[in-house]
């Protein structure tokens, strides 16, 4: 994955956190996920297509995921109500719609409407021909993570991946 | 003045209705899709639509665009994630009259629609 797809997602987060949750996020070191260990609870889920393509995914334990959707909607919200699951879908959305933006100045690129998955310590598969970066953030609402698994559309897995490692 | 929201996030949709409820505006009609809208927007006569672009069904882009043939005065702002400058260019193309990228600030919103208004007024 180019390394200057991970930038945009950062900024992106802190954007939509600040600006819509008045709420900092501390991005910690992106790393490359290693298999599909399930160890969230909730997750947004957002296809990209066009000149870049792949899946972006914002995954939650229940009570970070609930403490922030609070803070989003200005209600408590329980994790299996369809208005819970709206509100994380809207995030992504927002989060992957920031980043987008910054990254494509001569590409086109779309961007699906937002899945959302909960259950108890869920893993997320993704295609082994692109690379996942892991952005670990921590916030005063607990703890998230944002997993890009972006490349060109022309690219190869070969040098998606070589691009990853050199990114992480 | 009655709002029209199109947006298929009940979220954002909730969170547009409480900012308009700050500067006084109560009438206000929702829709979750291009489809919903253009099947409420006739008997509802909103004075302003708010309308997302990525939505199932019909987008909001395509909305603008049916709408605008039987519709060319009705103030139409954008409120999207879409903030590459060719995608506004398009939706200004197609009969936006103002464009606010999500994440937005309620003063943001509220000085958007404020502008919107008072340009169509004129």
């Amino acid at each position: 994955m180019d390394a200057s797809y991970i930038t945009p997602f950062v900024k992106s987060i802190q954007n939509v956190f600040s600006t819509m949750l008045q709420l900092p996020v501390t991005v910690n070191d992106p790393q490359i996920k290693q298999g599909t260990t399930p160890s969230h609870d909730v997750s947004g889920i957002i296809g990209m297509s066009g000149d870049v393509v792949g899946t972006i995914i914002l995954s939650f334990k229940t009570d970070a995921a609930e403490s922030i959707v609070a803070l989003f909607c200005g209600e408590k919200l329980e994790s299996g109500s369809p208005d819970f699951a709206d509100a994380v879908g809207e995030l992504v959305n927002m989060v992957s719609g920031g980043a987008k933006a910054q990254f494509t100045d001569t590409k086109d690129v779309s961007i699906s409407c937002p899945s959302v998955i909960v259950g108890k310590d869920h893993g997320v598969a993704l295609p082994s021909d692109v690379p996942c970066v892991v952005i670990p953030c921590t916030t005063d609402c607990g703890e998230f993570v944002i997993e890009v698994a972006i490349r060109e559309a022309g690219a190869t897995a070969g040098a998606a991946a070589n691009n990853a490692s050199a990114s992480a | 003045m009655k709002v029209m929201l199109i947006d298929d996030s009940k979220t954002m949709r909730n969170i547009q209705r409480s900012v308009l409820k700050q500067i006084g505006i109560e009438q206000v009609e929702e829709a979750c899709d291009g489809q919903d809208a253009l099947s409420k927007v006739g008997a509802f006569g909103p004075d302003l639509i708010l309308v997302d672009w990525n939505m199932p069904n019909m987008d909001g882009l395509t909305f603008i665009k049916t709408f605008r043939k039987q519709n060319k005065t009705t103030p139409l702002i954008m409120v999207t994630t879409e903030a590459e400058k060719s995608r506004v260019i398009e939706a200004i193309k197609a009969g936006v009259n103002n464009y606010v990228v999500k994440p937005f600030t309620p003063d943001l919103l509220s000085q958007r629609i404020n502008e919107t208004m008072s340009k169509c007024a004129a």
